[in-house]
């Protein structure tokens, strides 16, 4: 990040309308930290790592690993944003993929087994945002329970065993492009539309922010609280489980021991990342797709050059502090 | 003062219940275990199960303390992790010098959250998110992504097989530390501070409490006890796989919610966790033992599925109770 060196301190409270009316580079980098890194990291791939600016590379590896982590992190930001937090999205995964793969093998068709599997996501999302919502259980608890109950689930259908699909129609979702572009960007890039749509210029879009913004107040504002919320979670489900699917289609088979582990904190990481404070309140589309492509480029990255696995993820820890820390001290400066 | 002791009674009252439920089911399934299937599940199989437990346990009550001061510490397993490995590379030195760096790993790091949640004021899932996978990084690199294997001619691992009272030294560890744990909370200004900030942080800092050094030492404990708990680890398996760790930090949430603390801070108690650690693990126990007897046939997938629905069951009981509790006007909802 070059420009940061000439960084001035905080603008202070009285300042801040006209700094950010023109945008200065200083404030620009602090408020958008993790869109700098990504397009430092993009200048410095391109300058220093070989076959990088390729169409195969940004688009076939670079981007579809970005994907996945960025459809379920929108979805998570649905949840954030209403103050919530859903550690379930990684079982979810594993129980959409082995119901989908379940029901291909069973001979069910394509439409039906997708439908399925994206049903059961449905009512896994519905299960949490029901405890959520209608019994109030805070949502690390509510969604602690399919964390730990979820991936049980998924290996019990099938016993643990790893399921062959080579259903070649199913395999597009996974391995798949239109128009030389492969799904899981389209997807990406669906979904992220939609949710700006949705959050910009509905009325959910609205409730969804007042709810996280200030429940009781919103509720007091005729905000039907409880629906925004289980529509949230079950977004969030949805939307794992679709991704779910895609990462069987990708790799050919259903793993329910290894189908979205970890999946989690990748995609609470790309949200935070990029300023979505987790105290609810705000959503930004935008801000969780630069957040993944970042984190995973920065992976990429440093894997490239040499850096080992181990240290890449030592470094990405101190990215994300350091990311929250920029952006805060520009939240604050700000007012 | 006044106020605060108050604050504190109420919600011991409040808990009560909710503290006694874990323990009766704890109890319900000890005579359960004891009747069905006599001396195999009392003696040996109950002290091995202490044992085993003493690593979550501690990581356990460290998380206690996190939560009731209103936090959370995501790091935990991967600093148990880290905690094993370095006890396990220094454990040719002996069992003293292993502990001494495990534990003193553990504090730095923890002290690190610390600072970062407590001083610059950043939100403690990230900054223990970030942790979790910074240090799990950290641990794998030192370890070379191996599994670390522990010097077998030091007295490191005799610690694994030292008993105390009957019992196995790792679990009479482990009571003393809940003990101290309780002791802390209840007599302590310290203790009563944690509830405070947990409660309210804001009146906290109005009543001119210590608000950021207590939030620093909860999560400095944390890192601690969990580097403390890697130690008992490698010295009780002998070696430290690369996985340890991972889900620690759930499994601890876990324990500490069906204890009866609530994760919205200001209340909670230390035993009732030492209870949850122990409930959750019996019941595995007890599913092993149906399963040798040819009663249940039962995989080990279906442990995670009892799990995450006896921790249904918990929360949801908790609901009930605090609604009671609401309806009734004898605490805030």
């Amino acid at each position: 990040m070059p420009e940061t060196t000439t960084t001035p301190a905080a603008p202070s409270a009285a300042a801040a309308p006209a700094v950010r009316r023109k945008t200065s580079w200083a404030a620009y980098t602090q408020r958008y930290g993790a869109g700098t890194a990504l397009v430092a990291l993009l200048i410095f791939n391109a300058l220093f790592t070989a076959n990088f600016l390729t169409p195969a590379n940004l688009l076939y590896v670079q981007l579809r690993q970005a994907a996945p982590v960025g459809i379920v992190a929108l979805g998570m930001a649905m949840v954030i944003a209403t103050r919530g937090i859903d550690l379930s999205v990684g079982s979810v995964m594993a129980i959409s993929g082995q119901v989908g793969a379940l029901a291909l093998l069973s001979g069910t068709g394509l439409v039906p087994a997708v439908a399925l599997a994206l049903l059961a996501a449905l009512l896994c999302g519905l299960f949490n945002g029901t405890l959520v919502a209608r019994y109030g259980v805070q949502p690390i608890i509510a969604t602690l329970i399919l964390f730990i109950a979820g991936r049980g689930i998924a290996q019990l259908l099938t016993d643990g065993r790893l399921q062959n699909v080579d259903d070649p129609a199913f395999q597009f979702f996974g391995l798949g492009a239109i128009a030389g572009i492969p799904v899981q960007v389209v997807l990406l890039v669906v979904v992220a539309a939609a949710i700006w749509f949705v959050a910009r210029s509905t009325p959910f879009g609205r409730y969804l922010v007042a709810t996280g913004d200030n429940e009781p107040a919103a509720r007091l504002a005729g905000v039907p609280v409880r629906r925004v919320k289980l529509i949230a979670y079950a977004t969030s489900a949805t939307l794992a489980g679709l991704v779910g699917l895609m990462e069987v289609a990708r790799v050919s088979a259903s793993d329910a021991n290894n189908t979205g582990l970890g999946m989690e904190l990748d995609a609470i990481a790309a949200v935070a990342v990029a300023g979505t404070p987790l105290t609810g309140g705000r959503i930004s589309p935008v801000a969780v797709v630069i957040g993944a492509l970042m984190l995973r480029l920065l992976q990429n990255t440093l894997i490239a050059h040499g850096v080992s696995r181990e240290v890449a993820q030592m470094i990405t820890g101190f990215i994300i502090v350091a990311a929250i820390y920029v952006q805060r001290q520009a939240g604050e400066g700000a007012g | 003062m006044n106020q605060l002791l108050a604050f504190r009674t109420r919600a011991s009252n409040v808990l009560a219940l909710q503290r006694h439920g874990a323990l009766i089911a704890l109890i319900a399934l000890l005579v359960f275990g004891i009747v069905r299937y006599g001396d195999r599940f009392a003696g040996e199989n109950l002290a091995n199960l202490l044992a085993d437990d003493a690593k979550f346990a501690l990581v356990a009550l460290g998380m206690t303390f996190v939560i009731m001061s209103g936090g959370i510490d995501l790091s935990v397993g991967s600093v148990a992790l880290l905690g094993g490995v370095v006890a396990a590379q220094a454990s040719g030195a002996g069992l003293v010098p292993a502990f001494g760096l495990a534990v003193l790993v553990g504090l730095a790091l923890g002290s690190l959250n610390g600072v970062l949640i407590a001083k610059v004021r950043l939100e403690p899932f990230i900054v223990t998110l970030a942790a979790l996978l910074g240090v799990r990084g950290l641990a794998l690199y030192l370890s070379d992504k191996k599994a670390v294997v522990a010097s077998g001619t030091g007295s490191f691992q005799d610690f694994g097989r030292w008993e105390l009272l009957g019992l196995p030294v790792s679990a009479v560890f482990m009571f003393a530390a809940f003990l101290i744990g309780a002791a802390v909370l209840r007599y302590t200004a310290f203790g009563r501070t944690v509830l405070a900030v947990g409660g309210s942080e804001d009146a906290a800092r109005l009543m001119g409490l210590p608000v950021a050094r207590t939030k620093f030492v909860v999560y400095a404990m944390s890192g601690a006890l969990a580097g403390l708990a890697g130690a008992f680890l490698a010295a009780q398996t002998g070696s430290v796989s690369t996985d340890t760790g991972i889900g620690w930090e759930l499994s601890a949430i876990a324990a500490v919610v069906v204890g009866g603390t609530l994760l919205t801070g200001g209340v909670g108690s230390v035993m009732s966790t030492l209870v949850g650690v122990v409930l959750l693990q019996l019941i595995f126990n007890l599913i092993v033992f149906e399963n040798s007897m040819g009663a249940i046939e039962i995989s080990s997938f279906w442990e995670s599925v009892i799990r995450g629905g006896f921790l249904l069951l918990v929360v949801l009981l908790q609901v009930k109770l605090s609604r009671r509790r609401a309806s009734g006007g004898t605490a805030p909802a």
